[in-house]
C-alpha cells in the first residue's frame, strides 16, 4: 500500500500529492548506516505507525522528515516540497536556516521525553511559538492556546509549570504546543515510552482524537493496540530497512516475514 | 507467632505512617547531647569578644580617624568610581564572554581556536600584569590610524589623547574578565538539555530565537551564581587599576589620603568598610536574581508537598537533572 517507486507526476493536484514521500532515503552517521533506502508514502489524513526493535531507524526516519537530521541519499518531500533542499536547474541547494525553519513550522513534533520548556507555564509553552515565530498577537495566541489545552483536557492546568505536571499531562501539553502552530503533519517519536503505564492511556486518547479529526500522523510506537485501532497503515522496520508494510490488522494478525513474526511474538 | 516480640509502646518506636483518626503521639526520646559542640561555640564567642574589646581601644586602629574619613567627600566619590569601574567592566565582560562562549561552541575550527587562544592569553597571565600593559598602550601604539593597511592613513589619533585612563582601566579589566565569563556562559549553555534545542527547532524557531527564549533563560540558572562571584571579585580587583595607573578609585584614594596623614591603618579600614558594604548589596541582588531564574523549579503553586524530583530551588543545577536515564527529568513523578 505504501511502497512507492515512481516519482509523482509534477502536475498532480494538491489532493494527490502525498503528505510525505520518501524515495530511497538513506542516512549514515559516519560509517554507520542507520537507514537503508527507505521508500514510503503517507497520504493526506493517513495515520501511519512505525514499529520495530530499538535501533531499527524509526526515530531517525522521523527526525529526517522535519530535517532535524539531513538524509544522506534519496529524496524526501513533505507536501510536495523537498525537505531541507531547494531544487533548481537539476541541482540541490541546501536551505538557509531561515527557510529550513519555515518548513518545520508546518510539521509538529512530539518527543519521547516531552521536552517542554521548564521555565514557562503550560500556557506559555503553547503560546510561545505562534507569538515568536508567526507573530500572532498575544491575546489571539492565548485564546487559541487555552482552547488547545482544553482539547487535551488540561484547561485547569494552564498556569502550571511542567515540573508540577505528571508525565502524561506534560506530554499532552507537548501535543497542544505542537498543534498551536497549525501543522499539516504531526510526528510522534515514542510519545508514551517515558510514561508510567497508567498514564499511557490519557495520551493515546488525545492522539486518537487527533487522528479522528483528520490529522496526518506518523507515530513511532510500541503500543500495538493503538496501531491496530487507530492506524491506517503499519510499517515494520528492522536494521534500517522497511521489512513489511500493510494495514495494521493484517500485519499484526498475519505477519509475512520471519523478523516481523519474531518481533511481534515478543511485544504482543 | 509470639506476641512478646511486638515491642509496642517502647520509647522510640517508629510510629505507623500518619493518617487515620487517632493521630499517633510524637516520639518522646531523650535528646542526644553534643557537649563538645557547645564548648567550641563558647570558645569562639570568647575569642570574638576579646578581639572586639581589644580592637575598640587599640590606638593603631584610630577609630576617630576612621569615622572622620568614612563619609569624606573624596572617599565617597572614589567609591562611586569603583562602582562605575565594576559595573562597566562587568557589562563588557559579559557581552564579550557570551560571544566567546558561542565561538567556542562553533563548528568552525578557526572560530573555535581563536576563542580558545583568547582564553589562553587572558586567563594565563595575571590581571595586574595585563593592567600594566594596558597602561603602556600609548607607548606601544602611539597613534591609532584609520585607513587601508600599509598605506598612508586617512586620520591619525594620538592614543594617549583618544582613550582616557578610566577607559583604559575598563578595557583592561573587562578583557581579562571576559575570559572567565566565557567559561561560565559556556558551562551554562552546555547544562541545558539538548532536547530543548530540538523542541524549539522543531517548532520553527530560528537559532537566535531558540537562544534568547529557550536556551539562555535556562542557562541563567547555572550562569548567575558564579557570575555573582565574579562581580564581587571584580569589585575588589578594581583596586589593582593603580597599575594603569588610575588613582581615582577607592583603594588608591584612601592610600593617597593616608600618604598625607601618615596614618594608613584607619584609611584601610575605611576602604574595607566601603568594599564590604558594596559586596553585601550585591549579594542581596544576586539572591533575587537567582529566585527569578528558578521559575518552574521550586515548589508547586497550589500548596501540597508534591514530590518534586531532584530540583532544589537555588541556582545550583544538580547533575542528575541532565541525566538522560532519569525519565522524570521534569518531575514526571508528580501526581
Amino acid at each position: 500500500m505504501t511502497d512507492v517507486n515512481a516519482a509523482p507526476a509534477p502536475a498532480a493536484s494538491a489532493a494527490e500529492v502525498p503528505m510525505v514521500l520518501a524515495e530511497g532515503v538513506s542516512k549514515s552517521f559516519g560509517s554507520n548506516q542507520v537507514l537503508k533506502s527507505i521508500s514510503l508514502e503517507v497520504k493526506r489524513g493517513e495515520v501511519m505507525c512505525l514499529v520495530g526493535p530499538s535501533g531499527s531507524g524509526k526515530s531517525t526516519f522521523l527526525r529526517c522528515i522535519n530535517h532535524l537530521e539531513a538524509v544522506t541519499t534519496g529524496r524526501l518531500s513533505v507536501d510536495g516540497q523537498l525537505v531541507g533542499y531547494r531544487e533548481a536547474g537539476g541541482k540541490l541547494y541546501e536551505l538557509s536556516p531561515k527557510d529550513a525553519a519555515r518548513q518545520r513550522r508546518d510539521i509538529g513534533m512530539v518527543f519521547q521525553r516531552f521536552n517542554l520548556f521548564p521555565h514557562m507555564t503550560a500556557l506559555e509553552n503553547v503560546m510561545e511559538a505562534p507569538v515568536l515565530v508567526k507573530g500572532t498577537p498575544k491575546a489571539q495566541a492565548k485564546a487559541r492556546a487555552l482552547e488547545l489545552l482544553d482539547r487535551v483536557g488540561l484547561a485547569d492546568r494552564s498556569d502550571y509549570y511542567p515540573a508540577h505536571l505528571s508525565g502524561g499531562q506534560q506530554q499532552r501539553v507537548a501535543i497542544a504546543r505542537a498543534l498551536a502552530m497549525d501543522p499539516k503533519l504531526m510526528l510522534f517519536d515514542e510519545p508514551t515510552s517515558a510514561l508510567d503505564p497508567e498514564l499511557v492511556g490519557e495520551v493515546l486518547d488525545v492522539m486518537k482524537g487527533l487522528a479522528q479529526s483528520g490529522m496526518t500522523m506518523i507515530v513511532v510506537t510500541h503500543e500495538m493496540g493503538f496501531a491496530r485501532e487507530v492506524a491506517d497503515s503499519l510499517v515494520f522496520m528492522d536494521g534500517g530497512v522497511v521489512v513489511e508494510t500493510g494495514p495494521p490488522r493484517e500485519v499484526l494478525a498475519n505477519p509475512q516475514h520471519n523478523r516481523t513474526k519474531a518481533f511481534l511474538s515478543k511485544v504482543l | 507467632m509470639s506476641t512478646s516480640a511486638s515491642g509496642r509502646g517502647a520509647v522510640g518506636t517508629v510510629p505507623p505512617p500518619h493518617g487515620g483518626h487517632d493521630e499517633p503521639a510524637p516520639i518522646k526520646a531523650v535528646k542526644l547531647r553534643h557537649p563538645w559542640r557547645n564548648v567550641f561555640a563558647v570558645v569562639l564567642v570568647l575569642i570574638l569578644v576579646l578581639f572586639v574589646l581589644d580592637a575598640a581601644q587599640r590606638p593603631a586602629y584610630d577609630w576617630p580617624t576612621v569615622a572622620k574619613y568614612l563619609f569624606d567627600r573624596r572617599v565617597s566619590q572614589a567609591a562611586l568610581v569603583t562602582l562605575e569601574l565594576t559595573a562597566l567592566s562587568m557589562l563588557f565582560a559579559i557581552i564579550i564572554g557570551v560571544i566567546l562562549a558561542i565561538m567556542r561552541l562553533s563548528p568552525n575550527p578557526v572560530v573555535k581556536s581563536v576563542a580558545w587562544f583568547y582564553l589562553w592569553i587572558f586567563r594565563g597571565t595575571p590581571v595586574y600584569v595585563q593592567l600594566v600593559f594596558w597602561g603602556l598602550i600609548a607607548i606601544i601604539y602611539q597613534t591609532i590610524d584609520v585607513g587601508i593597511p600599509f598605506t598612508e592613513p586617512w586620520v591619525s589619533f594620538d592614543t594617549a589623547d583618544l582613550i582616557p585612563v578610566f577607559w583604559i582601566a575598563v578595557i583592561g579589566l573587562s578583557l581579562n574578565e571576559a575570559a572567565y565569563m566565557a567559561e561560565i556562559v559556556r558551562a551554562g549553555l552546555l547544562s541545558v538539555d539538548a532536547g530543548q534545542d530540538e523542541a524549539a527547532t522543531a517548532l520553527g524557531m530560528s537559532w537566535s530565537q531558540t537562544m534568547r527564549r529557550v536556551i539562555l533563560p535556562q542557562a541563567m540558572r547555572v550562569i548567575i551564581p558564579p557570575t555573582g562571584n565574579e562581580v564581587i571579585s571584580m569589585l575588589k580587583t578594581t583596586s589593582l587599576v593603580t597599575a594603569v595607573p588610575l588613582t581615582t578609585e577607592l583603594y588608591s584614594r584612601t592610600r593617597d589620603i593616608s600618604a598625607e596623614t601618615f596614618n594608613p591603618i584607619p584609611l584601610l579600614i575605611v576602604a574595607s568598610i566601603w568594599y564590604l558594604f558594596f559586596t553585601s548589596v550585591l549579594m542581596v541582588g544576586q539572591y533575587f536574581l537567582e529566585k527569578r531564574f528558578a521559575r518552574g523549579i521550586g515548589d508547586r503553586p497550589d500548596a501540597g508537598p508534591g514530590p518534586i524530583v531532584g530540583t532544589p530551588a537555588t541556582g545550583v543545577l544538580p547533575a542528575v537533572v541532565q541525566d538522560p536515564t532519569i525519565g522524570a527529568k521534569q518531575g514526571g513523578d508528580a501526581r
